[in-house]
């Protein structure tokens, strides 16, 4: 069987639920694809994946409301061993980066980590994924009866939902007691479109000037847009935003249509989070600024006259 | 107790990336300590300033040329350095069985790491040395403090920031934001050329690589680079618009 892992979040089942199972459906293995749901008050997300796999596995316990990459990794490394899974794909989100190389070693398994295409080849997997700050493109090859696969979300297509649903059942598990003691948490919901999953995305750096002038030309571009709001590491560490938006090596990475960099200069840890951009706008009063080398489109200008003359542009 | 931070060499940032026989040119390259992971010797550095009774050790595994950035972590005032010597190249996982054996040869009660490496672009060396020690671990860390034999701080998930406590012994993986990493000074560079690098090789330690590369391509998406003159920012606004609406068409 191929298990996946299906990542959630409020209650609410992930988009990259969907891509795993068009990962696990396109990967060129026999066997039925096996959606696991690890959580606490997960019924309505086991509902939604058991429409889009050909079984659901559901492990509901007090015990997994928080996350854990101890319980996690010997939850998922359990359920393989006892379905004999061939295949483990799990969301390469930095919650699944942190417990896949654990159940990798649990299993003693290769891991093919954050891939964007992954394919069977005469028993081997190969898959492709990007390395040196997201600038090159390497194809690896794991030759083994069972790998783990973390997947890059938003590298594949989101499976279409069936209208019959699948056959769920509860699974018994053997958990490690937790060592990781959580004692707070900052959650950071900014109540507006999400960054991963945005067509649009306006970021800004250090060169908005100030938090009011981010509020101002970096927020109000992205209203007028309907985009996402996006940030520079700079401008997170500076207080002037939330974490949440932060794209780049430490923050999140983004494939949107169009990515507008306003007031960034183009430091490689911040274009390896959006360098798969379709189409890049860069706004810099710099003309040597890095940020123009990845530009499809750009303004070479000072972004508190440049900004809201695109606003007032788009609002003709 | 024994830190052990674990370091790799990788191409500088700032270096474009070539490709030369199928893999990434380090030929005659700037090549540095990753930045992640210095950010692990320097918290290293600091948990003992702050008063824990530790040894520092930092481990490298990789060519004889690796000796430059372990030598780079004995001069910011780590004690001592342990290279094991290879010129095969290994993933994450089957790396993460020479530091966990090199860990229980040392009697670590702390490891840290990288969050992400620069050259591999993975997460994966904390979390798969931690799973082989059966130590708990933490990634992305942004605060941290030691009392005794517990680690408190702050690290980065999926939804935000979460403050956690746990015991030693464990794996931390750090960044950018938890340190600013010092600069070696000149005495201590000096001093740095008597600490010892003990040297093993990778045969010792019985791994094979698990996962093999078969082909290595530089990304080259060519941008269209048409970049306008901001002076008159009113004409500058309406020419981008209509080229971002009639030509890319990505935006309404």
């Amino acid at each position: 069987m191929i298990l996946l892992v299906v990542p959630h979040a409020e209650g609410k089942i992930s988009k990259a639920a969907y891509e795993l199972v068009t990962a696990a459906r396109n990967i060129g293995r026999e066997g039925p694809v096996i959606a696991l749901v690890l959580g606490s008050g997960v019924a309505a997300v086991a509902a939604v994946a058991a429409r889009i796999a050909d079984q659901v596995l559901v492990a509901d316990l007090p015990e997994l409301e928080q996350f854990d990459p101890e319980l996690w990794s010997a939850a998922v490394a359990q359920i393989a061993q006892e379905g004999e899974a061939s295949t483990i794909l799990i969301a390469a989100s930095r919650d699944g980066r942190a417990y896949s190389p654990r159940v990798a070693v649990k299993l003693d398994a290769p891991l093919l980590e954050d891939v964007v295409s992954a394919q069977d080849r005469d028993g081997a997997l190969v898959a492709e994924r990007y390395s040196f700050l997201t600038r090159v493109t390497e194809t690896i090859e794991a030759q083994s009866a069972v790998t783990v696969v973390s997947v890059k979300p938003g590298a594949f297509a989101a499976a279409q939902p069936a209208s019959e649903a699948a056959e769920q059942f509860d699974v018994d598990l053997q958990l490690p007691p937790r060592r990781i003691v959580v004692t707070g948490k900052e959650k950071e919901d900014t109540g507006r479109v999400a960054l991963a999953e945005a067509d649009v995305v306006v970021a800004g750096g250090r060169g908005a000037g100030s938090p009011d002038g981010f509020t101002k030309l970096i927020v109000g571009l992205a209203d007028q847009l309907g985009a996402a709001v996006g940030a520079t590491r700079a401008v997170v560490d500076a207080g002037w935003r939330p974490y949440s938006e932060q794209v780049g090596q430490t923050g999140k990475t983004v494939q949107p249509k169009a990515y507008f960099a306003v007031g960034i200069s183009g430091a490689v840890q911040h274009v390896s989070g959006m360098n798969k951009s379709a189409c890049i706008v860069a706004i810099n009063k710099d003309p040597d600024a890095p940020i123009f080398h990845f530009a499809d489109y750009g303004i070479v200008g000072d972004v508190q006259q440049i900004v809201p003359a695109l606003i007032a542009e788009l609002r003709k | 107790m024994r830190i052990l931070a674990l370091i790799r060499q990788v191409l500088d940032a700032q270096e474009t990336v070539r490709v030369a026989n199928n893999k990434v040119d380090l030929d005659g390259r700037k090549l540095v300590m990753d930045t992640m992971d210095e950010y692990g010797v320097e918290e290293a550095l600091r948990l003992r300033e702050k008063g824990a009774d530790a040894e520092l050790v930092v481990v490298a595994v990789g060519p004889a040329r690796v000796q430059e950035a372990l030598r780079a972590a004995l001069a910011m005032g780590v004690d001592r350095a342990i290279h094991v010597e290879t010129d095969v190249a290994h993933d994450a996982i089957a790396l993460s069985s020479v530091m966990a054996q090199i860990a229980q040869a040392e009697q670590a009660d702390l490891i840290l790491c990288g969050g992400q490496q620069a050259d591999w672009d993975s997460q994966a060396l904390g979390a798969a040395t931690a799973e082989r020690l059966a130590w708990p671990q933490v990634t992305w860390t942004r605060e941290l403090e030691l009392n005794g034999a517990t680690l408190t701080g702050k690290h980065d998930t999926d939804d935000g920031v979460e403050s956690f406590a746990l015991s030693l012994p464990a794996v931390l993986t750090t960044q950018q934001g938890l340190n600013d990493p010092r600069y070696p000074t000149l005495p201590n560079i000096m001093k740095s050329k008597k600490k010892e690098i003990r040297k093993g090789t990778l045969e010792a330690y019985n791994v094979t690589p698990k996962v093999k590369l078969q082909h290595v391509a530089v990304q080259s998406k060519e941008r269209m680079k048409k970049i306008l003159d901001g002076k008159d920012a009113p004409a500058a606004a309406a020419l981008l618009v209509h080229s971002l609406r009639q030509e890319a068409r990505v935006i309404q």
